[in-house]
């Protein structure tokens, strides 16, 4: 039916869409994918001392794997990715949840517009509210001393992994909401009168069909807060006081103050590959409910 | 349907989310240096502070020129790539378009530091180009995004009754998809905007002499004497993005009502 259009245009559809695709897929190549290959490319050189020669081993590779310090500043940032993960996507399948089946549909985008909103603001004023609030000298304990309940600083609130995945909770919590509530809403409504009407209750409804459903969602929800999370500079620096690095403060020491620019592509191709394997993995895991809709 | 239990978690939940936001007043106009309670008085001085900072608003002057020649670049190549997803079909479709919104699943960290690697290499210097080469490079996903649906909620037999009145591929862009699109190309720019003012990575790393905003904030969070006049201008800038949002939202609700499609809510 459309294909009699296309002669109008004096092109077929193929040379049409790859000529207006261009402009996009050149400036993707040239500043993104040539980039990428270069890290690839420096990593497999040897520095020293801001020189970069040209002699190819894997002996970067074996520094950043089995360096103490490195393996330890990589697991920090796995387990922070990981718990930053689980924390936001458990506490924002509730929120999806409600939005998408307990709210009206005329006020379901007041909703996700209040939710989005705090997303929209300064992320580095955000962070730096909770290094304020859970600081020593904080917010939350100034507050309690002020009240008197507590006669000194609480410690085990600042400066220790905890506090980090508080404040990336925080901050990506708008990312895990809005792919779980768009999976909701796709959900046909009349499968689930379907399973109430065969005498399932409305918890094993959830369990056997809305919760199934929505694993997608889910999923897309994992990635999305994951990815970011694991190479996050500044809530490391921040919160962290410079003293629980993760991966991306590694990579910043490496390139740019000790500069040996080979052994911080070398980092840079490892966080790729770690966050590349874990993503394919969990996608491979939860195969079977990707596709599942229609 | 109503259950009282879920509802009682979302109100937490929100409040969780705008806690620490709702402090930034609290303390902006808070009479003392140390971000604490007990409130020591009401001052506008933060604010007085924050206004006579000339280097602040150099910073924001560069932030601004980035901003907006990210959002326009960044809106222009997102229409191309969203209209040929869109409305054609050719070959490698799927990679290119995966190699576009890469940056959506990238740690921010490595695009920056794999273009400063490169930039470094060539001899480019560290400038204003830069920040703008890099930010645009991951405001064209967000783009690609809002277009996509922009370009897929419209009735292509509107197209097509343009052809058969004799109207070229050209002035049917320009006379039919162009304004039904619009509300789209106008949320697309607001968000690469915002996106652009607000990142810091790329604008710590890539800008040279010329600091941009963020990354004169985030200098400033070293001096606790300076903190509260940065408090005072997180208020104004939380400000400035809810109406630039409002408006973002006001457009895409239109563009939805002109093409006759149902609001399903929300950004991206």
């Amino acid at each position: 039916m459309a294909s009699g259009k296309q002669s109008g245009l004096g092109r077929s559809e193929a040379s049409s869409g790859l000529l207006l695709i261009s402009p996009t897929a050149i400036y993707a190549v040239l500043l993104l994918a040539a980039p990428l290959a270069t890290v690839v490319l420096f990593s497999l050189l040897t520095g020293a001392r801001g020189q970069i020669t040209w002699d190819f081993s894997l002996q970067n590779y074996i520094d950043v794997w089995t360096g103490p310090v490195y393996r330890a500043i990589m697991l920090r940032s796995l387990i922070v990715a990981f718990g930053v993960t689980l924390v936001t996507v458990l506490i924002a399948y509730p929120i999806a949840y409600f939005v998408s089946f307990h709210v009206e549909p005329s006020k379901k985008s007041l909703w996700l517009f209040l939710i989005t909103i705090p997303f929209w603001t300064s992320y580095l004023i955000r962070v730096f509210l909770w290094k304020v609030i859970l600081g020593y000298n904080g917010v939350v304990n100034s507050g309690l001393l002020s009240i008197g309940v507590i006669d000194e600083p609480l410690q085990w609130i600042n400066y220790n992994v905890g506090a980090l995945i508080v404040t990336l909770a925080h901050a990506y919590a708008p990312f895990a909401i809005l792919p779980i509530f768009v999976s909701l809403e796709k959900i046909d409504r009349s499968l689930l009168e379907a399973g109430q009407d065969l005498g399932e209750s409305r918890l094993r409804t959830f369990w056997r069909v809305t919760l199934p459903l929505s694993m997608a969602g889910v999923i897309a929800a994992t990635l999305i807060v994951f990815i970011p999370t694991i190479g996050d500079y500044v809530t490391p620096d921040l919160i962290g006081g410079g003293k629980l690095p993760m991966i991306a403060n590694m990579m910043e020491v490496q390139m740019l103050k000790v500069n040996n620019k080979p052994l911080g592509s070398a980092i840079a191709v490892s966080a790729m590959f770690i966050v590349a394997l874990i993503a394919v993995g969990f996608v491979l895991l939860n195969r079977r409910f990707i596709g599942g809709q229609k | 349907m109503k259950s009282p239990g879920l509802r009682a978690y979302a109100i937490s939940y929100l409040i969780f989310l705008y806690a620490p936001i709702v402090l930034l007043p609290i303390f902006a106009f808070n009479d003392s240096k140390i971000i604490a309670f007990p409130l020591s008085g009401f001052t506008t001085h933060w604010f007085a502070e924050m206004w006579s900072d000339s280097q602040l608003f150099r910073a924001l002057k560069n932030s601004l020129v980035i901003s907006g020649t990210t959002a326009v670049i960044a809106t222009v190549l997102g229409i191309c790539a969203a209209r040929a997803t869109t409305r054609f079909a050719f070959p490698a479709k799927g990679g290119l378009l995966g190699l576009i919104m890469l940056p959506l699943v990238l740690p921010e960290m490595i695009v920056a530091m794999s273009l400063l690697v490169v930039l470094l290499a060539i001899g480019v210097n560290l400038s204003f180009l830069t920040v703008i080469l890099g930010h645009v490079l991951i405001c064209t996903p967000f783009a690609v995004a809002i277009l996509s649906s922009a370009f897929q909620s419209l009735d292509k037999s509107l197209e097509e009754a343009a052809y058969d009145l004799g109207e070229t591929p050209v002035s049917t862009f320009r006379l039919i998809i162009l304004p039904l699109v619009m509300p789209g190309i106008i949320s697309s720019l607001l968000i690469c905007f915002t996106i652009s003012l607000d990142e810091f990575i790329i604008a710590y790393f890539l800008s040279g002499a010329d600091t941009v905003l963020s990354a004169y904030i985030y200098s400033q969070f070293r001096f606790p004497a300076r903190v509260p006049a940065m408090l005072a201008l997180g208020t104004v800038l939380v400000l400035v993005s809810i109406v630039l949002l409002s408006i973002a939202e006001y457009f895409r609700r239109r563009g939805i009502a002109k093409t006759g499609g149902k609001d399903t809510g929300g950004f991206l």
